[in-house]
């Protein structure tokens, strides 16, 4: 248990993640906030005085008046004293290069009455434009203590341990303007109502109180007809409350911030501007970019692969050759440690795919991508801020669907997330990278483009091609609610911070793990079962069969030969195959045999299941003693009755579509139903993908074979 | 005249706005009236814009931009 809570606030793009990562290192957790399914990320801290601090960095807003489902729950957790997350101290994160706006929401979060601390960050970026901030003045004015940091190279981290250390737990900020003069008979009466003591409160209810739901419906009602009453016209009053706030902060700042070299900062931003959002150049460069990603998840991951995929295949054969020969032995090498290796082995590409993205957002790259792509974005039902879920879509569609709360327009949002499971994210590479290395020759094109990353490129490609129809699609079928609007900051460019990079590689790569870790174990050990039991007394009359052939044979190489026959035929008659048979129907047009159809089945809950399962069929199928990799067991794949290979590139490529298009995550369809709040779309989701897998591998399987 | 109706690199004073749900929004990012706004450059399909006001780059849609009266 912590001493005391701390919550971080701030503008967007002011430097409180690096913040929050200096001020906890690695000792954080991502969360949920109860009942809303906002990123909650905390972590502990200890301070000078030896207290420990528990950190909560809450979503970054311009404002408490929410734009966003994101935003809202800052007003949530800093006004409702039962949230679980409900702080002791407010430490209000300002970027000093842009204090007055930064202080908009430092008045608003004052007027409520929390103990507050305010914290200047990127105070070195301010010196070097010729920004001078008089520290001690500001502190007096406000009537809080101030620290200047700058959080990039870790500098006053120590003064703010202390200023944290003797942090008084009540507030001392100076009352900043009156907000009773905008309804002083609406705020009287909700203050009785609602039993508090603070104007600023009782206004920001009446303004909001429609998204609170610490609120019983009864005193919803009550304060529905107080605003009637009253006649409060929020769009006039947050107008006015705005105007007055700044009126306020120009006095404050007057003789605080003195701006010498006023402009400066846009010098390098304004030239790196002028080339990247290029008519030309700027798509250009964007295309490249998104190249180069690709192009480093193959070729720098190919040397730590090929470590763990020998690494395991060394495991299997130690496990093998050491442990007792039996059942459970063939479970722990055959079932959990396949399943397990097919996760590890992916590990490389994810971090790498997450540092890339992580860095493309930090550099405020991502920013100009949305910029960019708004308008054709528009065109297709999105807006250019579904850039950036559907970008993070390349990594993993929960958190990106979740991201799309920053779309402040419904019907935007909805499409946003209806198409954003589309886009081929890191769960798929597995699949691709498997099927590609399967068909595709190691070859290079002009001697730098792998023809492998050329391949995995189109299939991306393809993937955002039909994310991008089905929303045009969407557009007509769905109506809105509302306008949607753009307004957006463009941070200036900056260094990535490296140690941010680090982070988010290291939490999602862990997440991914973790998380898929988890399914894919738990199905690897089902799908051992299935595959090493059958119904009835097939087993047993296979060994017979076999054992009669054996007494006759006297060759050894027959022999062997005959070993696998064995495997073969009972994997054939064992649950999975059954269960494989019986959709091998459905599935054979679309060139994929049994064994096929049984990865199908387990990926039906996760589509990262694919590597395993095939993994564990087809460890079971070659029997004991023969662990190579998974790759060399598939291309040794012969069909029984042709005898030629199975993985055709008319088979992966179809099979490659169907992974591409097919909704094959039960995480997805889970935060889905928790984003809208209903199992409309989720089901609409997993209709329309599924279909649209099927015909996709229908068509190519078709013209191609 | 419109904020929508400037050439990159033209300057005007935010004077009024013509939607007041948008205003809100718009004042808290900082275009209050009063404010010096600069036209910075248009998105390279003509649409959004980028604006530099208050210190800092907004980019917002042309038809947002056309509810700022600008002098």
């Amino acid at each position: 248990m912590a001493d005391i809570r701390i919550a971080l606030v701030g503008n967007p793009n002011t430097g409180k993640s690096t913040l929050f990562n200096l001020l906890t290192g690695l000792n954080q957790k991502i969360g949920n906030f109860p009942g809303i399914t906002v990123d909650k990320k905390t972590g502990f801290c200890t301070l000078n005085s030896g207290k420990t601090a528990e950190i909560v960095d809450l979503p970054g807003t311009y404002s408490l008046y929410p734009k966003s489902k994101d935003e809202s729950i800052v007003f949530q957790v800093l006004a409702d004293k039962s949230n679980p997350s409900h702080p002791d101290v407010v430490v209000l994160v300002a970027d000093a290069t842009n204090l007055r706006r930064n202080l908009l929401l430092f008045s608003q979060v004052a007027d409520l009455g929390l103990p507050m601390l305010l914290v200047l960050n990127m105070t070195d970026l301010a010196k070097k434009e010729g920004i001078n901030i008089h520290v001690d003045k500001l502190a007096k004015r406000l009537g809080v203590q101030v620290v200047a940091i700058s959080a990039r190279d870790s500098a006053g981290i120590e003064k703010l341990r202390a200023a944290l250390s003797n942090v008084t737990l009540i507030s001392t900020q100076a009352k900043s303007i009156d907000v009773t003069i905008f309804a002083a008979d609406a705020i009287a009466a909700i203050k009785t109502k609602i039993n508090t003591d603070n104007d600023y409160y009782a206004l920001q209810v009446l303004h909001q109180h429609e998204h609170l739901d610490f609120f019983t419906s009864r005193q919803q009602e009550e304060i529905e007809a107080i605003e009637k009453a009253n006649h409060f016209e929020t769009n006039t009053l947050q107008a006015a409350e705005t105007v007055a706030r700044y009126r306020h902060l120009s006095t404050i700042l007057t003789d605080v911030v003195v701006d010498l070299g006023a402009e400066k900062k846009f010098i390098v931003t304004d030239k790196l501007d002028s080339i990247l959002t290029h008519k030309v150049w700027g798509f250009a460069i964007f295309i490249g970019i998104l190249f180069f990603v690709f192009n480093a998840i193959f070729s720098w991951s190919s040397y730590p692969m090929g470590l763990i995929e020998t690494g395991f295949a060394t495991l299997t054969d130690l496990g093998h050759a050491y442990l007792p020969a039996g059942l459970l032995t063939d479970l722990l090498v055959d079932g959990v440690l396949a399943g397990l290796g097919g996760v590890v082995i992916f590990i490389p590409q994810i971090a790498i795919l997450f540092a890339l993205i992580s860095i493309l957002e930090d550099t405020g790259y991502m920013a100009r991508v949305t910029f960019m792509m708004d308008k054709i974005m528009r065109k297709f039902g999105l807006s250019g801020k579904s850039v950036v879920p559907m970008i993070g879509g390349i990594a993993c569609a929960v958190p990106s669907i979740m991201s799309a709360r920053n779309i402040e327009s419904w019907k935007d949002r909805i499409i946003t997330i209806m198409v954003t499971p589309l886009v081929s994210c890191s769960a798929r590479l597995p699949v691709y990278t498997l099927l590609i290395s399967l068909v595709v020759p190691r070859k290079s094109i002009l001697g730098i483009f792998s023809l492998q990353g050329l391949t995995l490129m189109v299939m991306y490609l393809i993937s955002i091609l039909a994310a991008v129809l089905v929303a045009w699609v969407m557009k007509f079928l769905i109506k809105a609610k509302e306008k949607s609007y753009f307004i957006m900051e463009l941070p200036v460019y900056r260094m990535p911070r490296w140690k941010n990079v680090m982070y988010t590689m290291f939490e999602k790569s862990k997440t991914f793990v973790v998380e898929a870790g988890k399914i894919i174990i738990a199905i690897s050990i089902v799908l051992w079962v299935l595959a090493t039991y059958g119904p009835g007394d097939r087993f047993t009359k296979i060994d017979q069969k076999y054992a009669a052939i054996e007494q006759y044979s006297k060759d050894s190489v027959q022999l062997a030969s005959l070993e696998r026959d064995r495997s073969a035929e009972k994997l054939e008659n064992s649950y999975a195959g059954v269960l494989g048979k019986a959709i091998e129907p459905a599935i054979k047009p679309l060139g994929f045999d049994w064994k096929i159809g049984i990865a199908l089945i387990t990926s039906f809950a996760a589509r990262e299941a694919f590597v395993g399962t095939m993994s564990t069929i087809y460890s079971v199928d070659s029997g004991e003693g023969e662990s190579t990799t998974i790759r060399a067991k598939m291309s040794a794949a012969r069909n029984p009755e042709t005898g030629l290979p199975v993985f055709t590139f008319a088979t992966s490529l179809s099979l490659m579509l169907f992974y591409a298009f097919a909704m094959q995550c039960m995480s997805t369809v889970a935060v889905v139903y928790r984003e809208t709040k209903s199992w409309k779309w989720p089901m609409i989701q997993l209709v329309y993908m599924t279909a649209l897998a099927y015909v996709a591998s229908l068509v190519a399987y078709q013209l191609l074979s | 005249m419109k904020l929508s109706q400037l050439n990159p690199g033209e300057q005007g004073t935010i004077v009024a706005f013509t939607d007041l749900e948008m205003s809100v929004k718009l004042m808290e990012m900082g275009c209050l009236p009063g404010e010096v706004v600069e036209v910075e450059r248009f998105a390279p399909l003509g649409d959004p814009m980028a604006i530099r006001v208050a210190g800092y780059q907004l980019c917002l849609r042309k038809n947002e931009a056309a509810v700022i009266i600008i002098q």
